[in-house]
């Protein structure tokens, strides 16, 4: 059954702009068997304006997405504590919470709200005896992390993806990802511009559109700092690739070969551009220096070779190919050229890119007809297939790696799917019109 | 940037500029509807630029061949349909013709993009063993980016992957 986590409508107060809403709503699909209990409790209004957002609900959407926690209904809830000292450890440590997150919002004008978080530990105070002084002292309290900031109503919502980072750095060792935006077209085809470039919150809230067309745009890519897209738009009747500051709004034409301009892909560095071109015949890889523009082929053949994604290092690229018969991943070390296949289940594989540990290979599997996202992990070369929705393709990894952003076909329009790297969690996020593709998630923005 | 100069900044809520695409490029997919005020004068009989603009009408009638699922081979009954596009071409050298290539929605949008040159670059192979120079001829891959139909099923995928010759 879908169940509708956010309702847009709610939550657009005066607040928020015309453009401040979720454009993508997520629905999950998919629940959280052996994810770790956690709770965010609701945040204590200490003032007279009402927050844009409820926190706790953002932050408990946030770390249930990773596929690793599961945030306690308010119903399961033992108490509500919004101060340290109204926690009673064994209440919730009888629920099998290991930590919980409590705070308050105060505005005097609601315009600007006062934020105060904690996260306390609810396992290891219980245990927290530590010799001092040749003394054993037991701390019941344990704080694992805390903060508070005076946020614009207009940035509260990602000061609660903020909070999520630190809470899921914390619990997790690993940074987070939450504060994090993707960039996607929508199709429309009733409107006179039917596809537009846009980015949003990794969530869908906070849409910006960058571009409108009534040509095709494709492939949007991040650089390395996150402040430029790379695309490829077909606005002068054939495939360009171009970057897009995206503060500036500045555009850049990159290539406008005969044939395929396509797949392009910054360099872990920024300083190159990997790309498709088909100038010289069947569609070849290609790395351009960006400061000098100087191309060099890369790995070439006489058939497609296409989608090439940079490994973590830099030091060599993955990609698609029909080398071999129908299309599988290679892998080419850029130093000496040396081509390696990395795949050999199923009929096709395609859409490759390695995880940010270098650890899994995450692609587009065909079997039986069907495509679904998998991971393949490098050492094993296991698969694990991750989806069981129709015609998915375009995953791309969150820059910690915990969770995919791909496309599906949902109820007949093509949608947003979120996947957890560990297949335990997953929701779709349809467009409130038309479709959206080609998702691709942001590198870390702070 | 610090953090502290995200927030401050507002660089993630920050309201980017829409560029609006050069809007010079119609969809020239449907060329073959616009064409069809020819007049015949009543007496003196159509004149031989009038005879042309009906042949080349004619072509733009017919004008799109279609492709089996993941293939790129030209189909038995398409090939009449070529033939005449073949013949008119290889008749008229200063004419030009655009092949765009398309495919259903199935497979990657990259791998679409290099299919759907392949089936273009088939119907140009075609019309050069008739005759026609490489000079007259040009591709576009669209991909699956611009479907017919986009509906996902049998019927609607057989009537996307094609290619559509474009005067």
């Amino acid at each position: 059954m879908l169940k509708r986590l956010l309702v847009v409508a709610a939550m657009a107060t005066g607040l928020w702009s015309a453009t401040a809403g979720a454009a993508l709503d997520i629905y999950i699909t998919e629940g959280l068997a052996g994810a770790r209990p956690v709770a965010i409790a609701p945040f204590k209004n200490l003032g007279a304006y009402k927050p844009p957002f409820p926190v706790e609900q953002v932050v408990a959407d946030d770390l249930r997405r990773s596929g690793k926690f599961r945030p306690l209904d308010l119903a399961e809830m033992p108490q509500q504590p919004y101060l340290a000292e109204q926690v009673n450890y064994s209440l919730w440590n009888a629920k099998g919470v290991e930590a919980v997150v409590i705070g308050t919002v105060n505005s005097s004008d609601g315009t600007n709200f006062t934020v105060t978080w904690t996260l306390l530990d609810i396992l290891s105070a219980k245990t927290s005896t530590t010799l001092k002084d040749g003394q054993l002292t037991e701390t019941r309290t344990k704080f694992l992390a805390e903060g508070t900031r005076v946020v614009a109503a207009k940035q509260f919502r990602q000061y609660c993806h903020l909070i999520s980072d630190k809470v899921y750095e914390r619990l997790t060792g690993e940074r987070g990802a939450f504060l994090t935006r993707i960039a996607y077209v929508l199709v429309n085809h009733g409107k006179p511009n039917p596809f537009q470039l846009a980015v949003s919150d990794y969530d869908g809230f906070n849409e910006t559109p960058l571009l409108r067309s009534k040509e095709p745009i494709m492939s949007p890519d991040w650089s390395p700092d996150g402040k430029k897209l790379a695309y490829v738009s077909f606005e002068r009747g054939r495939s360009e690739i171009y970057i897009q500051d995206l503060y500036t709004a500045k555009r850049t034409r990159i290539t406008n070969f005969k044939g395929i301009n396509g797949a392009p892909k910054f360099s872990p560095d920024g300083r190159k551009l990997a790309m498709v071109l088909s100038k010289d015949g069947e569609p070849d890889l290609y790395v351009m220096d960006l400061a000098t523009s100087a191309l060099s082929r890369v790995a070439p053949s006489r058939e497609i070779d296409t989608e090439p994604s940079w490994a973590p290092d830099g030091r060599s690229l993955v990609f698609s190919s029909e080398r071999g018969g129908k299309p599988q991943i290679y892998r080419v070390e850029l130093a000496s050229g040396s081509v390696s296949r990395m795949t050999f289940e199923g009929e096709m594989n395609l859409g490759a890119s390695i995880s940010p540990d270098g650890r899994k290979l995450l692609l587009v599997n065909r079997t039986n007809g069907q495509y679904r996202i998998a991971t393949q992990d490098l050492n094993s070369g296991a698969i694990q297939v991750l989806t069981q929705t129709q015609l998915d393709e375009s995953p791309s990894f969150a820059p910690n790696g915990s969770m995919i952003m791909y496309s599906t076909l949902h109820n007949g329009r093509q949608s947003l799917a979120l996947v957890s790297t560990d297949g335990r969690f997953k929701a779709v996020m349809p467009a409130s019109s038309g479709e959206v593709r080609a998702p691709a998630w942001s590198p870390y923005l702070y | 940037m610090s953090l502290n100069a995200l927030f401050k900044a507002g660089l993630l809520a920050l309201g980017m500029m829409t560029l609006v695409a050069c809007e010079s490029t119609e969809n020239v997919t449907d060329a073959g509807a616009t064409t069809t005020e020819t007049v015949a004068p009543a007496e003196t009989g159509p004149t031989a630029a009038e005879l042309e603009e009906q042949r080349l009408a004619e072509l733009r009638k017919n004008h799109v061949v279609y492709f089996e699922f993941d293939k790129t081979d030209i189909l038995p009954q398409d090939e009449e349909i070529l033939r005449a596009h073949g013949a008119y071409l290889a008749e008229k050298s200063n004419v030009k013709v655009l092949i765009e290539g398309h495919c259903d929605e199935r497979g990657t949008p990259e791998y679409n993009i290099a299919l759907g040159e392949r089936r273009a670059n088939s119907v140009v192979n075609y019309l050069k063993g008739l005759g026609v120079s490489d000079a007259q001829l040009s591709v576009v891959s669209y991909g699956e980016e611009k479907p017919v139909d986009p509906s996902s099923n049998e019927a609607a995928w057989s009537k996307n992957r094609r290619a559509v010759l474009v005067y």
